[in-house]
């Protein structure tokens, strides 16, 4: 597999935030683990952007791959990392391809609309589910990989240091989607859905198609988060945490890939240093965020580096 | 001679509106037709039913002998018959590479790749091939909002054309041009479909364009078929006169 300049730099960046977890202080181990997590949730909002799609209910891959992982773990003594993650990411993979075939019949707000009925349908299920610990939710099983089980304190580090090879591998993944024929023909459809069906290709089908990876990529964020904080509760697929995932995208934008990855992170900082300032009302920090990005850099954080580049070449 | 398209007794409702009225038409292979009338008359409803975009009330559509009635515009598309659109049906935000790059991976996989990149060194040969050949070359890299309204015109065409089709539907090809562009603009447009044998069906209202180009007319009126034939005689018509082309009107406020 050759790489490109932009996938080198994405792994030299990776693997650069890698060695600096091993001198950073555990609690922004911790802040970055999740907010990786997170991005990955955000990368299959942004997939769905980019095909003129947004989703209010992306917590319910979130939230399969979280509880499909701590399940696992709790019901059937899964304790390896590679393979919970796998496991969360079929589970939601069928879930989608069951899903998929409604979904892809809707376009615009009724989209949008209807993923957040499906992650509340989920949401209502969980809360009422007492076995499995209704609104409290419950507490994910230690982790080990391939037999190997982190030493006591060890497991955050560790656990970061494999989110960001992941998160690194699905970079390059993802970038090489964007500019495949099915990443093309998602941005032809938000463009003119009717041209590219004249054309000879269904819409149906690749929407059909990229709402499945997006759901696919949601999961392995939602099994990383229930392994990172060693605990599962239904308001992953609360449509508060769906919300989240939507302003993340559009604080970072849907340019590049990198975009969903910086902008997370931003937003983990921002919010806590929000709720270590006015701890009562943080989210007012982050909704004149939101509405700085918008008012000034509509195209979010990630036009901060293409004006440089145009600066640059002029 | 056996047709490349045929619809028999064709006929669509919109409520208690007919906009087709038992519409019989057989075009052969290599055939330039012009479909004429006013509005209303039902020319685009006529291309919206052969093309899949509406489902006839009644009636058959065969193209090659095979009916394709009830089949969606991909797979009418994937039989060899492509059209293009009165207002020009184009990816806005893209440049012209890239809209005719997109037509190309279209053409040559209805599955598109996941991974595997869509600009690749055929498929932009291609493009730029089609390109040259509608004289559009110099604006491969703008943006499709950038461009002049002919041009879109063109790459609509030419889009439509790089799956190779054997039959192209064009629904207004000159509409939104200027007087001025029209011939240069039709010009290219037959001299592209002549070179690669397309069977061409085209709604026009400009009558100068149509009998420039075209060996047949059919003239709707109110959703029927009024005139079917050579240009001279359907443009002699007098019931075409009257109700398509109104030169019969022209003709009699003149004598008055």
């Amino acid at each position: 597999m050759r790489l490109n300049r932009t996938e080198l730099i994405l792994l030299g960046v990776a693997l650069l935030l890698a060695a600096g977890g091993l001198i950073a202080p555990q609690w922004l181990v911790f802040l970055l683990t999740m907010a990786l997590a997170k991005s990955m949730v955000v990368q299959g909002v942004v997939m769905q952007m980019r095909a003129g799609l947004v989703t209010f209910g992306q917590g319910l891959y979130f939230c399969v791959g979280g509880y499909a992982v701590g399940m696992s773990g709790h019901f059937l003594d899964i304790s390896d990392l590679a393979l919970l993650l796998v496991i969360g990411v079929g589970a939601a993979v069928l879930l989608a391809m069951l899903l998929g075939l409604l979904m892809t019949r809707y376009r615009e707000i009724f989209f949008a609309m209807l993923s957040l009925a499906f992650s509340m349908i989920l949401y209502g299920v969980l809360v009422k589910s007492s076995a499995l610990g209704s609104t409290d939710g419950f507490n994910v099983k230690a982790w080990s990989l391939f037999g190997w089980s982190p030493a006591q304190g060890q497991a955050p580090l560790a656990l970061f240091i494999i989110i960001v090879g992941v998160c690194a591998v699905l970079a390059v993944l993802l970038h090489r989607y964007s500019r495949s024929s099915a990443g093309m023909m998602c941005e032809a459809i938000r463009e003119n859905e009717v041209r590219v069906e004249y054309l000879g290709q269904s819409p149906r089908w690749v929407l059909y198609m990229n709402y499945v990876a997006a759901a696919a990529v949601s999961a392995l964020g939602g099994g990383f988060m229930a392994l990172s904080a060693g605990h599962i509760d239904p308001e992953m697929a609360y449509w508060i945490t769906s919300g989240e995932f939507v302003f993340i995208a559009l604080l970072g934008g849907t340019a590049h890939v990198a975009a969903p990855f910086i902008a997370a992170i931003v937003f983990a900082v921002v919010r806590t240093y929000a709720i270590e300032l006015v701890p009562h009302s943080w989210q007012m920090i982050l909704g004149f965020t939101l509405l700085a990005i918008i008012v000034f850099l509509p195209k979010g954080l990630w036009s901060l580096f293409t004006g440089q580049a145009r600066r640059a070449k002029a | 001679m056996s047709c490349i398209l045929e619809t028999q007794g064709l006929c669509k409702a919109f409520g208690a509106v007919t906009a087709a009225k038992d519409v019989n038409v057989r075009i052969r292979p290599g055939e330039v037709v012009g479909v004429i009338g006013s509005n209303g008359a039902g020319k685009t409803t006529f291309i919206n039913m052969v093309t899949g975009y509406l489902k006839p009330s009644s009636g058959q559509v065969l193209f090659n002998g095979q009916s394709i009635i009830g089949r969606t515009p991909r797979a009418i598309t994937r039989l060899g018959m492509a059209r293009s659109f009165q207002v020009a049906q184009l990816f806005p935000q893209l440049s012209v590479m890239d809209n005719l790059l997109i037509a190309v991976a279209a053409a040559q996989n209805p599955f598109p790749s996941l991974l595997a990149p869509m600009r690749t060194a055929a498929r932009v040969a291609l493009a730029d091939a089609m390109l040259a050949q509608f004289d559009i070359a110099r604006w491969r890299d703008t943006q499709v909002t950038a461009v002049p309204q002919g041009v879109r015109k063109l790459i609509d065409i030419a889009m439509a054309l790089i799956g190779e089709p054997q039959m192209l539907l064009l629904d207004e090809p000159t509409s939104g041009v200027s007087a001025e562009e029209k011939t240069a603009l039709m010009d290219t447009v037959m001299r592209v479909v002549a070179e690669r044998r397309v069977t061409v069906l085209f709604v026009e209202h400009d009558m100068d364009v149509v009998r420039r180009y075209v060996s047949r007319i059919l003239a709707f009126y109110s959703g029927e078929v009024l005139a079917d034939g050579v240009p001279e005689q359907v443009l002699a018509n007098p019931r075409v006169q009257e109700f398509v082309t109104g030169s019969q009107k022209v003709h009699q406020r003149v004598a008055l």
